[in-house]
């Protein structure tokens, strides 16, 4: 079927008008001023000015936000932080998911549905649910540190809760399925003769998969980074409940600046900021969809 | 890849599934916990569930998000298999690029983004905060999540055969309601499902978009949980999780007999 141009057109201007046009707004409001009024910034559009009006607004829009976050070394820090903590508990979890990515893949085809339903069944439960699970492990007198102590490895408690190593424990766990759906799939495509292969040609079996089905599986490495480390970057309620106020983390402070300090200009040039340092990995994650799709 | 399943392999699908379910199954056997202490067993009990379901701020919560939940569903999934046909079926048309960019963005666009930009854009044309605007976010980043899952089953869907109808005298409506449709309809009904999850486990965004009088159960659990682990919390989300379960499960069940139905005709 031809689709209804009619129809069509839908889904696109809703995305236009709730998804585009909103990032202008964010934008604009990022060049305004704070302001002791409701809505508390300035300047504000006054239509029935018309012309001078809109004029009048450009004239009062500056770039003190961005000076002041490229000043105060809290918005730098938390940048930088967000960014390590991002890109280790990217490779973290790549490290938890490929033996058993891999593992799936190696496993009986019969098992196979059962092994990828129970992987994703804990996506379809709650993420502050399954972050709230971990508080009650990781706190001083909580059962990690109970099973511990009883056994003797440590003598006293370990503080683990409201510091950056709960923090990407809390990622590792809730992105670990995103990092493992894709990785299978790159493996479960694979030709298995190809090992057969590699080894009648005298590869031991772990050259043969370094040279052979590492290099296969990373499209599917490629597409489980991306889906952990852009949303990981931003993310506000692990740092929130995990890390408590020792994790400094951008989509924490994006959040304060907008509910506690109510300061919606410096929120919203926390924002464009971390939405110009995510465009390059959205548009090589694009790429990448596009390119796969395609195949 | 063909099995040779090791020891190796095996260790790994152990210690993956125990990271995965032990906190899961922690935070359900502490649900029965008689002691006010979620950590320390004081025996048996199932008081917590009775406090639950006498606590009318946690019931309000759940009717507020059980309604966006599925209107979000229902218009994003109509909205994504809108979607899915334009990206699939129409070849190039102006504007494709920045559409297939605005379809794969929010799925991983962080949430406090999205949120922030929503909320602006609702003062600014001065709409009241509530469950009208939550509910429209929510339709937003679900349809896309909704497109991509039914456009994966659209692609390996014959196009011919809907050509074939059309050739046979059908509208190309009716090829597509009794050719296509009955095709990509498991892809529907998990687009749906995916849609009404992610909408009644969104926090950041919610309580971005919502205002006074529309408290989303995620806000009510996070603004609990903020003053400290409580057993009724944990009594919640073992009736979620158990909820979710079945669904799930039921869901892959009524898939797999419809598959073996289709493989016998």
């Amino acid at each position: 079927m031809k689709p209804n141009r009619l129809l069509m057109a839908i889904p696109y201007i809703w995305l236009l008008v709730l998804f585009l046009a909103p990032f202008g707004i964010v934008i604009k409001m990022s060049l305004s001023d704070l302001a002791v009024s409701i809505p508390p910034y300035t300047p504000q559009l006054d239509i029935s000015e018309g012309w001078a009006g809109l004029r009048a607004l450009f004239a009062n829009l500056d770039f003190e936000n961005y000076a002041w976050l490229a000043d105060d070394p809290l918005y730098i820090n938390a940048f930088t932080s967000s960014l390590i903590i991002a890109a280790v508990s990217t490779l973290l979890t790549l490290l938890v998911a490929y033996p058993l990515a891999y593992a799936m893949a190696c496993a009986p085809r019969r098992w196979r549905g059962l092994l990828v339903m129970l992987v994703i069944l804990p996506f379809w439960t709650s993420f502050l649910i399954r972050v709230y699970a971990w508080i009650g492990i990781l706190k001083s007198e909580g059962l990690l540190n109970q099973l511990l102590l009883s056994v003797g490895v440590i003598s006293e408690p370990l503080v683990i809760l409201n510091t950056t190593t709960a923090v990407y424990i809390g990622i590792v766990y809730s992105y670990l399925p995103f990092m493992v759906l894709p990785i299978y799939a790159a493996l479960e495509k694979m030709d298995g003769s190809l090992l057969e292969a590699a080894e009648d040609l005298g590869a031991s079996r772990l050259s043969a998969f370094w040279l052979v089905t590492f290099p296969l599986s990373l499209p599917g490495v490629l597409a489980g980074c991306f889906l952990v480390f852009i949303p990981a970057l931003g993310e506000f309620v692990i740092p929130d409940l995990l890390g408590g106020s020792n994790t400094l983390m951008i989509g924490k402070t994006l959040y304060v600046e907008f509910f506690s300090n109510l300061d919606w200009p410096v929120a919203s040039a926390v924002a464009v900021v971390l939405l110009a340092i995510l465009i390059v990995p959205i548009f090589l994650f694009q790429r990448q969809q596009q390119k796969v799709s395609e195949q | 890849m063909t099995g040779r399943f090791s020891w190796f392999n095996a260790t790994s699908v152990a210690l993956g599934f125990a990271f995965l379910y032990i906190p899961i199954l922690i935070l359900i056997i502490f649900s029965f916990n008689e002691s006010k202490l979620v950590t320390v067993w004081g025996g048996f009990s199932t008081k917590w569930y009775g406090e639950l379901l006498q606590n009318e701020a946690y019931l309000n919560a759940a009717w507020v998000t059980l309604r966006i939940a599925f209107v979000t569903a229902t218009v994003a999934t109509a909205l994504g298999t809108i979607a899915a046909m334009m990206l699939v079926r129409s070849g190039r048309f102006r504007g494709r690029t920045l559409f297939t960019g605005m379809v794969y963005a929010p799925l991983v666009m962080p949430e406090v983004i999205t949120g922030l930009s929503l909320l602006l854009l609702f003062i600014s044309i001065g709409m009241d905060r509530g469950m009208l605007t939550i509910t429209l976010a929510h339709i937003t980043f679900c349809m896309c999540f909704a497109s991509v899952v039914i456009s994966s089953r659209l692609v390996t869907f014959d196009s011919s055969l809907e050509e074939a109808a059309e050739d046979l005298g059908a509208s190309p409506l009716d090829a597509f309601l009794s050719v296509t449709l009955p095709n990509i309809l498991p892809a529907i009904a998990a687009a749906w499902l995916l849609t009404f999850t992610l909408s009644l486990d969104d926090f950041v965004i919610a309580s971005f978009t919502s205002g006074p009088g529309a408290t989303t159960l995620p806000m009510k659990i996070y603004s609990s949980v903020r003053l400290g682990v409580t057993p009724e919390v944990n009594a919640l989300s073992t009736i979620l999780i158990g909820l979710v379960a079945t669904g799930v499960i039921v869901a892959s069940l009524i898939g797999k007999r419809a598959e073996r139905i289709t493989e016998a005709t």
